[in-house]
C-alpha cells in the first residue's frame, strides 16, 4: 500500500464537497491518461465578484485522486477566479502533507480541472500544455516524456547530462538503465549512437580557482552557482537563498516548494556537489536553521 | 474482528507445520550439506526428503529433475536463458500476452538483444487460440513459455496440450506454474513439459525458495555456475531450512488437493455469486469454466481499484487490484488490457484469492461490506448518477485527457 499521509487518508475516507454543485456555472472535466483517472469539477461562481461560492467534485480514481479533488474544492472555496488560478499542483500536494512521487500527477489533474473550469466559465477553450509519460526517476518524479524532450532540446548525450538538466537519476541511481534506454532511442532517431563514456556536454561554468579563495571571492562564487541552479528549483516552485558563509560552510534557506519538501536533503546534497565542482574546494552546505541552533548553543 | 486475508495469489501464510520442520535447520542441523560432519549429516537427508515430497506433488519421474532456486522469477529466467544459450541459432520465443512480468520483462529485454518474441493474444475471456499458436511453432523457436494458470483471473491454459504440440515441432516447452502448483493436480511424467517453475511462498512455504523442474534429457545451461550444488545445475549453498519447508508444504498441498477443489472452491463460488447478485454493474473476468478453484477477479464498473482496496482494508479485508494506481504503473493490468476489458472496468478490478485458511465467515463478511463500498465510491464517480450509471457514460463525461 502507498505511504499516504494522514491528511490524504482523511480526505479520502471523508471527502469534502463530493458530488456536483447544483446550478454550477463553471465546469472542468479532465483526465490523466497516465492512470485512467478522471475528474469533473463543478463551481458556482458569483458573476459580480467572481468569487467561488460553491465547489464540488466527482472523481473516478484512486485514493490520492479523490483526496486531491476533495482538498482542492476546500482550497478554492471563497477565492476569486484569479486567486484560484494561482493555485499550483504543489499547493494541492502541500495541503495533503505531500504525495508519493508516483501520485503527484493526481495533484496535477486537480490543477488542470480548475483551469478547465475557469476557462469554461469565461467561455474560453482550455487545452492541456503538457504530456505525461512513464515515471522514470522516482526520487525526483521525472517522467520519460520530460527526459526525452530535454535530450532533444539540449542535445544531451550521457546519463550525467540528463541528471544535470532534469535531476532525473540524481538520487538513488536505480533508473540509470532506463535513462540510457531513452538516450539510445533519441540518439538513434537523430542518427547518432549512445556512448556511455562520452564527455558530458559543455556547460558554461566558471573555472575552478587554483589559488585559495578569499571569503569574499568564495561568497561571490557561491552566489553565482546558486543563480545558475535557481531556474531548476524555480521550475519546481522552490528557491534557495544564501544566508551566511562561515569558513567553508554555506548556510542556505530552502524556500517555496523546497521548504519542507521530502527531497530537500537531496537537493542540498546536489547543490553542495555543484559548489565543490565549481569552486574546486570542499564546501559544506547546511540549512540555515542549523546555524540558529549553533548560535544558540554557543551563546 | 479478525482481519481477513484474501490475497493468497500474492503470497500465503507459512503453514505452522512447515515452520516446525524448518526450525531445527537454523540452530541444530545448520551444517553445510556438502560437509562431512554430523552437523551436516541430517541436512542432506532433509533436502533429499524434500525433493521426494516435491516430486510427488508434481508427479515427475525422477527426484533429480527438481532443481532448487531462490524464487519463481529465478526459475523462469533460468529456463528461458538456458534454452537460448543451449540453442544459439534459434532466435524466436513464443509466450503469451498475459504472462507474469518475470517472463514478459525478460522477453522484452531479449527482444532488444535481437530475439523475435511472439506474444499469443487472448480473447475477452482470457483464452488462447491454439491454431494461432500452432502456426507460430517452427524450428526457429528456442522455447515456448506459457503460464499454467493466470495470476489475476485464475484462467488455466491448456499447457499439457500445448507442450505436446511444441514437442511435435521439436520445440522446448516451459511453463510458469507458480499459481497452479498445489491448487490443481499435475502429473508431469505423463506430459511433454520440459521445464516448470514453482514458487514456495504461493503454497504456504516461505518466501525465497523456488524450484525449476527440468525433465531428464532436456538440454540445459545453468544460470549460476560455481559449486557442485544441485548437480552443478544451480550453484550456491542450499537454502536448507526453506527447502525442507517447501518439501513439507508440497506434502500438505497434496493432502489438501481435494479440499482446495471442493471447500476452497465453494467459498470462492459463494463470494463471487453473492457479489454479482448484490452489486449492479460488476462482472467476473477470465474463463469462468476453466479457472483455479481459489481465484476470482471481479470488475466493478465506474470505480477505481485502489480506492476499493483502501476501503476494504479499512474493513479489515485484504485483496488486490489490477488498477494502474496500485502498482504505480501507467496502465491498468496488462491482463485486463489483453482481454479488451474497457478502462472504466479494468481500473476497478479486484482479485479475491482464497486459501485453506479462509472460512465461509470470511465470505459473509466481504458480502456484508462490499455493496456499501461500491455504492460509496460510485457516489463520487462522474460516471454515476442517482444510483445508476449515467446514460451514455462515454458522452456524458468526456474529459480532456492529458
Amino acid at each position: 500500500m502507498w505511504d499516504y499521509s494522514e491528511k490524504v487518508q482523511e480526505h479520502f475516507f471523508n471527502p469534502k464537497n463530493a458530488g456536483a454543485v447544483k446550478d454550477a456555472n463553471a465546469i472542468g472535466e479532465v483526465g490523466s491518461i497516465s492512470c485512467g483517472d478522471a475528474l469533473r469539477l463543478t463551481l458556482k461562481v458569483n458573476p459580480e465578484s467572481e468569487i467561488i461560492e460553491e465547489s464540488g467534485f466527482q472523481t473516478f480514481g484512486c485514493g490520492s485522486a479523490i483526496a486531491s479533488s476533495s482538498v482542492l474544492t476546500e482550497i478554492i472555496k471563497g477565492m476569486t477566479l484569479d486567486e484560484a488560478l494561482k493555485v499550483t499542483n504543489q499547493d494541492i500536494a502541500d495541503h495533503l502533507d505531500g504525495l508519493p512521487p508516483e501520485k503527484m500527477h493526481c495533484s496535477v489533474m486537480g490543477r488542470e480541472a480548475l483551469q478547465a473550469a475557469v476557462a469554461n466559465y469565461r467561455g474560453e477553450e482550455w487545452s492541456d500544455d503538457h504530456e505525461e509519460g512513464a515515471l522514470v526517476c522516482k526520487c525526483f518524479a521525472i517522467d520519460a516524456v520530460m527526459i526525452e524532450e530535454m535530450v532533444w532540446a539540449n542535445k544531451l548525450r550521457t546519463v550525467e547530462d540528463v541528471t544535470n538538466f532534469t535531476k532525473a537519476g540524481g538520487g538513488c541511481a536505480a533508473c540509470h538503465e532506463d535513462i540510457e534506454a531513452i538516450l539510445e532511442k533519441v540518439l538513434a532517431e537523430k542518427g547518432e549512437k549512445f556512448d556511455p563514456d562520452a564527455a558530458p556536454i559543455e556547460v558554461a561554468k566558471p573555472k575552478a580557482e587554483k589559488k585559495p579563495l578569499t571569503n569574499l571571492q568564495r561568497i561571490k562564487r557561491i552566489e553565482e552557482v546558486l543563480d545558475s541552479l535557481r531556474p531548476q528549483l524555480m521550475a519546481d516552485g522552490g528557491n534557495v537563498e544564501l544566508v551566511e558563509v562561515i569558513g567553508n560552510t554555506a548556510y542556505v534557506n530552502m524556500t517555496g516548494a523546497c521548504n519542507g519538501c521530502q527531497m530537500s536533503a537531496m537537493t542540498i546534497a546536489g547543490i553542495q556537489q555543484r559548489l565543490m565542482e565549481v569552486l574546486g574546494e570542499f564546501i559544506k552546505v547546511v540549512p540555515a536553521s542549523e546555524m540558529a541552533k549553533l548560535v544558540t548553543i554557543g551563546a | 474482528m479478525r482481519d481477513i486475508y484474501l490475497d493468497n495469489n500474492a503470497t500465503t501464510k507459512v503453514d505452522p507445520q512447515v515452520v516446525d520442520v524448518m526450525l531445527p535447520y537454523f540452530t541444530e542441523q545448520f551444517g553445510n550439506p556438502s560437509s562431512i560432519h554430523r552437523f551436516a549429516d541430517g541436512v542432506a537427508k532433509g533436502i533429499k526428503n524434500a525433493r521426494q515430497q516435491i516430486q510427488e506433488l508434481l508427479g515427475c519421474e525422477h527426484d533429480s529433475e527438481i532443481i532448487f532456486t531462490s524464487c519463481g522469477t529465478e526459475s523462469d529466467s533460468t529456463a528461458i536463458l538456458s534454452a537460448i544459450k543451449a540453442q544459439p541459432f534459434k532466435k524466436e520465443i513464443i509466450t503469451t500476452a498475459v504472462e507474469h512480468p518475470a517472463i514478459l520483462n525478460l522477453c522484452e529485454y531479449l527482444e532488444k538483444e535481437g530475439y523475435t518474441i511472439h506474444r499469443l493474444p487472448v480473447d475477452k475471456r482470457g483464452r488462447l487460440n491454439l491454431e494461432a499458436y500452432k502456426a507460430m511453432l517452427s524450428d526457429k523457436v528456442a522455447i515456448v513459455s506459457v503460464m499454467w494458470a493466470n495470476n489475476e483471473t485464475g484462467t488455466i491454459f491448456p499447457v499439457v496440450e500445448m507442450a505436446e504440440m511444441a514437442n511435435a515441432a521439436g520445440v522446448m516447452f516451459h511453463t510458469d506454474a507458480v499459481q497452479a502448483v498445489g491448487k490443481i493436480p499435475m502429473n508431469l511424467k505423463d506430459t511433454k513439459i520440459d521445464m516448470l517453475s514453482l514458487s514456495g511462498h504461493k503454497l504456504h512455504a516461505p518466501k525465497g525458495i523456488g524450484v525449476l523442474y527440468l525433465k531428464r534429457g532436456t538440454r540445459y545451461r545453468p544460470l549460476l555456475r560455481g559449486g557442485h550444488q544441485e548437480r552443478g545445475r544451480r550453484a550456491g549453498t542450499e537454502n536448507s531450512a526453506s527447502i525442507v519447508g517447501l518439501g513439507k508444504a508440497c506434502e500438505l498441498a497434496l493432502q489438501y488437493m481435494e479440499h482446495e477443489n471442493t471447500h476452497v472452491k465453494a467459498m470462492r463460488d459463494r463470494l463471487e455469486r453473492g457479489i454479482v447478485e448484490q452489486i449492479p454493474h460488476c462482472f467476473i473476468t477470465g474463463d469462468l469454466e476453466n479457472r483455479l478453484p481459489n481465484t476470482t477477479d471481479i470488475a466493478f464498473e465506474y470505480i477505481e481499484g485502489e480506492a476499493i482496496l483502501m476501503l476494504l482494508n479499512k474493513a479489515g479485508i485484504a485483496a488486490s487490484s489490477g488498477s494502474a494506481c496500485t502498482s504505480g504503473s501507467l496502465e491498468p493490468s496488462h491482463v485486463m488490457r489483453a482481454m479488451g476489458i474497457p478502462y472504466t472496468a479494468a481500473h476497478g478490478t479486484i482479485r479475491f484469492s482464497f486459501s485453506r485458511y479462509n472460512s465461509m465467515a470470511d465470505v459473509d463478511q466481504v458480502l456484508k461490506v462490499m455493496p456499501d463500498i461500491a455504492a460509496a465510491l460510485r457516489n463520487l464517480s462522474p460516471y454515476w448518477e442517482n444510483g445508476a450509471p449515467v446514460a451514455n457514460p462515454e458522452q456524458a463525461f468526456a474529459p480532456t485527457y492529458s
